[in-house]
């Protein structure tokens, strides 16, 4: 299986002289293509910090990310911006949908940026908002959305320009449980059927158990590495909890 | 604590304050400049007459700066709430740490005074600075010679810049006070969170009010172009500017709507880069500032036609005065004066048996001493002969056309020799006459057009019992009294003969036609001294002539053309200067509100040049769009201010209009670039 994401020795520092905090302290880690990965952790333990590393939105102090055989952290900015409009999709927790424009109109943008040719754009946003189950609100604007359907919308866009990688954010965060479920439903969907790779970051061990396999980070470390297998995914997420339990139980402190 | 506080926010903050400070430096600048005109007439040396006109500028020119201090605190104001708009998550910071409003409100004191004294002392710098500019443009204006160039500065205009703009800052620290007063801190922490509600009018609607709104301005347009010399009521201006207003805010309500619809339509620009992102933005911009963009347009409007109108006057009224004044004095008497009439004083119908030079000869004027080139010369008036006579054939169709014109007055007339005396003077076409022809003199652009339409058809005359007929079948340009405008409604010229039998005679005028006899400017300005002060010497009320001369026409058409050319400045940069800073502010209070929407655009990767360029199209539509259709109606505008110019005599607007472009570069360009640019790091902003 080719490997997707590639972390080696990835390390990132905040503060200066005599004052250093690690929040990513040589983490190392593979994600093979078609993968639908998650990474835990409490708040402060690095796993935003890992996230916005490999998501080019920060840098890293030193140490590689590969992403598609590409090393990323010796990017020019300029090409940073490129790279991420056509090889990452980004799924955030609050959605971060343009307000001025409808669902069809925010799925396009993900499109128009990366210079499609407009007579494909109405075909294939048809096609993913059919995957997503979205087909009935792409005229409308966030405002008369729920959030489910905001966050299936962000998803879309996402997924629509066929990224090598899917960054998610608390995808979850600031759903309802129902939704929250419709949404993992339609994760699971797309790493099955047109075998998306997924990162995402959680500390909802229930979110996580969608996950095929979960990092957890504390204190920039890897502390704890689970793979779902042939489990279930009761019994996965029972794993998890006991992994939450070792590491001191304050995840699900929200 | 406080000031250290408010020092460093306002060093920290300059970029946000660039466009406030901007507006503030124009704003003193410009009203040190225009006030201090009258330091700088000070030193032009002018007659009498030339004095009183200066005053009535300078003194107009002071009324007016009250109302453009009420523009410009207006605006002032208007720019100090966007920065406090911008600033509620820094007082939220404030509050909660527990800090009272009061001392918040101090802050903001201090804050105002640091920025204000600092735009008062560079805009008084700017202002001092444009003015030497100005004292040459003043002297130019009105022929002054410039050999003796001095530093202007004018104290008082500088204290009076302090005090009024002392007080707009006053208003505004009290206005601070205040809004910060009513205040609410969970306010403060959450504003900038609303997000708004997308409302997309109906486009079928939209198309139909922009028809409509077209049709009434084309028919506005129609009204002031071709049927503009039916204006002639202030009824009849008034209807087409209401249909301009009401179009050009039915075209701005409508037209966002329009433009959505038809680029959403096609597809292959609509989904090309961040165009429907760039679009939206623009559409929600222009819906919601409806209004104000339609004043903004029409604040334009007149500037654009202000400016182009009160440049052009001035060259206009001073080259035509060369053409319509080419002798100094003209002089003239009502001879002839009945017995029997009572509305005259005996002494006048005493002096009117005598000619002009016998009465200047009674206060010991000599004629011969002080005047050149004389030409004496008569024109009568026949009870038989009015108006109404020479146009007789076409009476009810000028009458319909032109239902002001008075008809029964009576027609001046003169002797061919006579009039070839005058026109030879003034270099103007002399003409010969058969005896049974006459022909009109005129020069007034409407009754040219009245009486050529009797010429053409060869209408006849009678006179004295015998009838003539037209020499030439059109109004020969020609005029007996010098003026600054052409004003000759028309004389009619016969052949000597006819007015030697004349046996209905009304009334007789004698005229004295003359150039001073000097070789310079200097020696002319004496002459014209000492006829000023006639009525100074013995006997002055014993005779009863009347004069015009070249000197005194000059000073009031320079001064007159002067007022309306400072008035028109003056209010032309200052509108121009609130309508492009009342775009900036509202531009980047937009773009303080989209930065979010910039930052999800960073995310999902568009980069800084697509963003830049989406920012840049935003603005340039938003700045140009009420300019545009400004420029549209200006045109037609000017073609109305031209018409009405040109019963002046005025035809060239070339080089004012590039004037007006000059300074609509400068100003709105500066508004454009400052506002792009802080808008971009309002954007770019962590």
């Amino acid at each position: 299986m080719n490997t997707t994401l590639k972390v080696e020795n990835l390390e990132k520092y905040y503060g200066s002289k005599g004052n250093i905090t690690k929040a990513v302290d040589n983490i190392s880690f593979n994600v093979s293509q078609g993968e639908y990965i998650g990474i835990m952790g409490a708040s402060g333990s690095g796993k935003t910090t890992l996230l916005n590393c490999i998501s080019t939105i920060d840098t890293a102090t030193s140490g590689h990310i590969f992403i598609d055989g590409k090393d990323i952290t010796n990017m020019k900015s300029k090409d940073l911006s490129k790279f991420r409009r056509e090889k990452l999709g980004f799924i955030f927790q609050d959605f971060n949908l343009l307000d001025t424009l409808t669902a069809f109109e925010n799925i396009a943008l993900a499109l128009t940026i990366t210079k499609t040719s407009p007579k494909n754009i109405e075909k294939r946003v048809f096609e993913v908002a059919k995957l997503l189950d979205i087909t009935d609100v792409l005229r409308k604007y966030p405002y008369q959305m729920s959030g489910g359907q905001k966050q299936r919308v962000a998803s879309a866009r996402a997924i629509i320009t066929n990224p090598t990688l899917i960054l998610a954010d608390e995808p979850t965060g600031a759903l309802d449980s129902k939704s929250a479920r419709l949404l993992l439903e339609s994760f699971e969907n797309l790493n099955n059927e047109i075998n998306a790779t997924i990162l995402m970051v959680t500390h909802d061990a229930f979110t996580a158990s969608y996950c095929k396999r979960i990092l957890f980070i504390k204190d920039g470390k890897i502390f704890n590495e689970i793979v779902k297998g042939n489990e279930t995914r009761k019994e996965f997420f029972d794993r998890i909890m006991e992994v939450i339990a070792l590491l001191g139980g304050d995840l699900n402190a929200n | 604590m406080l000031t250290k506080l408010a020092f460093k926010n306002v060093f920290k903050s300059f970029k946000d304050y660039t466009i406030y400070f901007f507006t503030l430096v124009l704003g003193v600048s410009v009203f040190y400049l225009f006030n201090s005109i009258e330091s700088q007439t000070a030193l032009i040396e002018v007659t009498k007459s030339g004095r009183d006109i200066i005053k009535l500028m300078t003194n107009t020119l002071s009324g007016l700066s009250v109302f453009i201090a009420f523009i410009l605190g207006f605006l002032i104001i208007y720019a100090n709430k966007f920065l406090m708009k911008r600033r509620h998550k820094e007082f939220a910071i404030y509050l909660t740490l527990g800090m009272s409003k009061r001392k918040v409100s101090t802050i903001l004191l201090i804050e105002t005074m640091i920025v204000g004294v600092f735009s008062l002392i560079v805009g008084l710098i700017l202002g001092v600075g444009l003015s030497q500019f100005m004292s040459v443009f003043v002297s130019n204006m009105f022929e002054a010679d410039m050999e003796k160039y001095e530093f202007i500065f004018s104290i008082q205009t500088c204290i009076k810049t302090l005090v009024y703009f002392g007080i707009m800052y006053l208003v505004m620290m009290l206005f601070n006070t205040f809004t910060v007063g009513k205040y609410k801190l969970i306010d403060l922490l959450q504003s900038g969170r609303k997000s708004e509600k997308i409302k997309l009018k109906n486009p079928i609607l939209c198309v139909f009010v922009f028809i409509i709104a077209c049709v009434i301005l084309g028919m506005a347009y129609y009204q002031v172009t071709f049927k503009a010399t039916e204006m002639t009521s202030g009824k009849a201006i008034f209807i087409p500017i209401l249909m301009g207003i009401v179009s050009t805010f039915l075209i701005f309500w409508s037209l966002s709507g329009l433009i959505l619809k038809i680029v959403m339509s096609m597809k292959s620009v609509y989904y090309k880069g961040l165009n429907s992102f760039t679009l939206r933005q623009v559409s929600s911009k222009i819906n919601t500032t409806v209004i104000s963009m339609t004043v903004i347009c029409l604040m334009l409007f007149v500037t654009i036609c202000t400016l182009s109108s009160a440049l052009s006057l001035r060259n206009e009224m001073v080259s035509s005065l060369d053409r319509l004044a080419p002798v100094d004095i003209v002089v003239y008497k009502e001879k002839n004066i009945p017995e029997d009439n009572t509305a005259c004083p005996t002494e006048q119908i005493e002096d009117s048996r005598v000619s002009i030079e016998e009465s200047f000869e009674k206060v010991d004027f000599d004629v011969n001493k002080y005047f050149k080139d004389i030409v004496n010369v008569n024109v009568y008036t026949s009870s038989d002969f009015t108006m109404r006579d020479s146009l007789e054939q076409n009476i009810d169709e000028v009458k319909k056309e032109y239902p002001f014109l008075i008809v029964d007055g009576v027609e001046s007339i003169m002797k061919i020799s006579d009039y070839n005396k005058v026109a030879k003077l003034y270099g103007n076409e002399t003409l010969s006459l058969n005896e049974d022809e006459y022909a009109v003199v005129a020069d007034y652009e409407n009754l040219v057009n009245i009486r050529n339409t009797g010429l053409e058809k060869g209408q006849q005359i009678t006179l004295n019992g015998k009838t003539y007929k037209p020499k030439y079948n059109e109004c020969k340009k020609g005029f007996l009294m010098i003026s600054s405008i052409e004003v000759n409604a028309g004389i009619v010229v016969f052949p000597d003969k006819t007015i030697d039998e004349l046996n209905s005679i009304n009334s007789q005028t004698e005229y004295l036609i003359a150039n001073y006899n000097a070789e310079d400017k200097d020696g002319k300005k004496e002459i014209e001294e000492e006829i000023l002060n006639l009525d100074k010497r013995e006997n002055s009320d014993k005779i009863f002539i009347d004069a015009i001369s070249r000197i005194a026409l000059s000073e009031s058409s320079i001064g007159l053309s002067a007022l309306v050319t400072f008035i028109g400045l003056y209010l032309g940069i200052v509108f121009l200067i609130t309508s492009a800073g009342l775009l900036a502010l509202k531009e980047l209070t937009e773009s303080t509100d989209s930065k979010g929407r910039y930052d999800i655009l960073k995310k999902i990767g568009a980069d800084k040049k697509m963003i830049s360029k989406s920012l840049f199209t935003q603005i340039f539509i938003f700045f140009m769009f009420p300019l545009f259709i400004a420029i549209i109606h200006s045109i037609v505008g000017l073609k109305f201010s031209n018409f009405v110019l040109s019963t002046f005599g005025g035809k060239n607007l070339l080089i004012s209009i590039i004037m007006t472009t000059v300074f609509l570069v400068i100003i709105y360009g500066g508004y454009f670039l400052i506002t792009y640019f802080s808008s971009k790091s309002i954007i770019n902003k962590k």
